[in-house]
């Protein structure tokens, strides 16, 4: 039973990835657990899993980017989001905490704001596209945890996201 | 840690005080400055067994104090033609003036038990005088550099006429680590970076202290429970607790009004982000700003009737002021860039601020008007300004580029000159520059 209801929800998350953002197919982790979901090496757990975190980190997107100084969601962004809340809506153990975080060029009290933005953003998103509210909590850690360390745009690029972590998830 | 101020009139060979508008040894440091003024510190003179080493310490602490200003240039020991052997003596005003040392201060210590126990005088070489009275001051033997500095800012209120600042502390953030996973812990310092404690761990993230007027308290922000929080701190006890705060809702950027009654700070709810003040007492919060835009690093004037705070409300980062209680914002930046990050100074006269142009990071000043704009500092990153007691000097974190990237204190004066690293044991940043201490 979960695992057919996993099985649609994927179905619908690589429609909308298949429109809008074909590279997602050049992520080997998603390659292998979209092309074939029901072949018998799923590890439960793993990103070969549909309802599992490690799936909707890897084959999903986790992450959604901005532009500089914005909190306007991209095309992609969308089409990552529109993959986060069929996940979600299938695998309803889970709740999120949406972190909004911003590249190193800022004051730290702007980018914990911008921060913000940038989460909230995401999670209206969710919530429009039928999350909970409830479900969705939003945490800003401005220019505090950078993922990327360099200091030009290929890693500011990077670093001006807001990530959907799961909690939760009793079933999983 | 007490030290006692007894201001014996030491004067006793029947000379009056100079008065320091009148004699010649003066700086005026509102002008554009300068040759250094020469002056020699010699060790201080012990009057009990074993209190020689004390006394060398104690003058280089007051050396090192009046040096770092950028305005007085110390004199070797190697160069004294005199030595001073005994504290009473009369001064050999030739030998100094030999050497062009302008001023001399000599001093005598004698320690007992934990008791210390200094007396100092400052002489006006080229006059002839002494400077203003003898003072003594009595402390422990623990507390030894704030003697020290209590020496150094007499002597250079004496010469400058402007308040001293080198017995205060500053609290801020010690940090470790690689950019992507430091660790930030709140530690307290005297303010050129001696006695460092630590008064918080480092398992969650803590930003920007800001201590009370009176620097009983520190404001700052943790994300202990996860989220961002406001949490008050007491400075003696090192206990804290954290201020009422709405479900859902970030709270961060705090500062103490001038009474330390009161504070304010900014709120982000949804995407938006506002500023509100609350009684420390009650908890009772009240919306100071109602707009879509983010307002958020407030800081109240010295007189505790305005709130300078910066806004994107125009469609960039700029400065505003608006009445304490709220109400009609007033901008007052309107050069080309991003401002952040306002401070009243402790004078009232002027606001220092973070600006953000082409690229590089400055720290700069501003009248209340937003007239008379003046760069400071420039870098990859600079930011967080914070004033000296007496409002000469700024303290800020300048983080250098890339990977390796670390951030540290510096401190520049507000004519832009004398820009110096405050040397921390660890990186610093978000620094919040304490009362010149009783």
């Amino acid at each position: 039973m979960k695992l057919k209801t996993s099985a649609l929800m994927l179905c619908a998350a690589l429609a909308v990835a298949a429109c809008t953002n074909p590279n997602r197919f050049d992520n080997p982790a998603g390659g292998a657990g979209v092309t074939d979901p029901f072949a018998s090496d799923v590890v439960p757990g793993s990103a070969s899993d549909p309802a599992s975190p490690a799936y909707f980190q890897q084959a999903v997107g986790d992450r959604v980017l901005f532009a500089v100084d914005q909190s306007t969601l991209t095309p992609e962004g969308r089409a990552t989001l529109d993959g986060q809340a069929v996940w979600l809506l299938s695998n309803g153990d889970y709740t999120a905490v949406i972190e909004g975080h911003a590249d190193e060029q800022g004051t730290r009290e702007y980018n914990l704001a911008l921060g913000a933005r940038r989460a909230d953003a995401a999670r209206s998103y969710l919530v429009s596209q039928g999350v909970p509210a409830s479900r969705l909590q939003v945490v800003s850690y401005g220019k505090e945890r950078p993922i990327e360390v360099c200091s030009d745009e290929t890693c500011y690029a990077k670093n001006r996201r807001a990530v959907t972590v799961l909690a939760g998830g009793l079933t999983g | 840690m007490m030290v006692r101020v007894l201001c014996f009139l030491l004067m006793v060979f029947g000379a009056a005080p100079v008065l320091a508008q009148n004699g010649p040894l003066r700086i005026e440091i509102t002008e554009g400055v300068i040759e250094p003024l020469p002056f020699a510190v010699p060790d201080l003179v012990p009057e009990t067994a074993g209190s020689a080493e004390m006394g060398a310490q104690l003058a280089r602490v007051i050396a090192a104090d009046l040096t770092g200003t950028g305005l007085f240039r110390e004199l070797p020991a190697s160069a004294f033609i005199s030595q001073v052997s005994d504290f009473g003596a009369p001064v050999q005003y030739a030998d100094w003036k030999a050497i062009n040392a302008q001023a001399l201060v000599t001093g005598a210590v004698s320690v007992q038990g934990n008791q210390v126990t200094v007396k100092f005088r400052l002489y006006d070489v080229f006059s002839g005088t002494e400077l203003g009275d003898g003072l003594q001051f009595a402390g422990t033997t623990d507390g030894w550099r704030r003697i020290a500095h209590k020496v150094a800012d007499a002597v250079y209120s004496r010469i400058t006429g402007e308040g001293g600042y080198f017995d205060s502390r500053v609290v801020f953030v010690s940090e470790t680590g690689p950019k992507a996973e430091r660790r930030k812990r709140l530690a307290i310092m005297d303010y050129d970076g001696a006695n460092v404690q630590y008064l918080t761990g480092s398992e969650a993230i803590v930003l920007a202290p800001r201590f009370s007027a009176n620097g009983d308290r520190v404001l700052y922000t943790s994300y202990e429970t996860g989220f961002p929080r406001i949490y008050v701190l007491d400075v003696g006890s090192v206990q804290r607790r954290v201020l009422e705060s709405q479900q859902g809702t970030m709270s961060f950027a705090p500062r103490f009004a001038p009474d330390g009654q009161t504070v304010v700070y900014s709120v982000s709810q949804g995407s938006n982000t506002d500023i509100y003040s609350m009684r420390v007492s009650t908890g009772q919060a009240t919306r100071l700003t109602n707009a879509p835009s983010i307002e958020t690093a407030p800081s109240f004037s010295p007189d505790g009737s305005q709130i300078v705070f910066e806004s994107d409300r125009s469609g960039s980062q700029q400065l505003y002021v608006m009445p304490a209680s709220g109400g009609e914002a007033r901008r007052i930046s309107f050069g080309e860039g991003r401002y952040g990050t306002p401070v009243w100074s402790p004078r009232g006269d002027l606001i220092a601020f973070t600006k953000q142009s082409k690229g590089r990071f400055h720290i700069g000043v501003m009248r209340n008007d937003g007239s008379e704009e003046r760069l400071l500092t420039a870098s990859f990153l600079d930011e967080g300004p914070t004033w000296s007691p007496n409002g000469r000097v700024i303290m800020f974190a300048r983080e250098t580029q890339g990977a390796a990237g670390r951030s540290s204190l510096y401190s520049v004066d507000i004519t832009g000159r004398n820009l110096r690293p405050v040397r921390t044991p660890e990186g610093g940043s978000d620094p919040s520059w304490g009362p010149l201490q009783p």
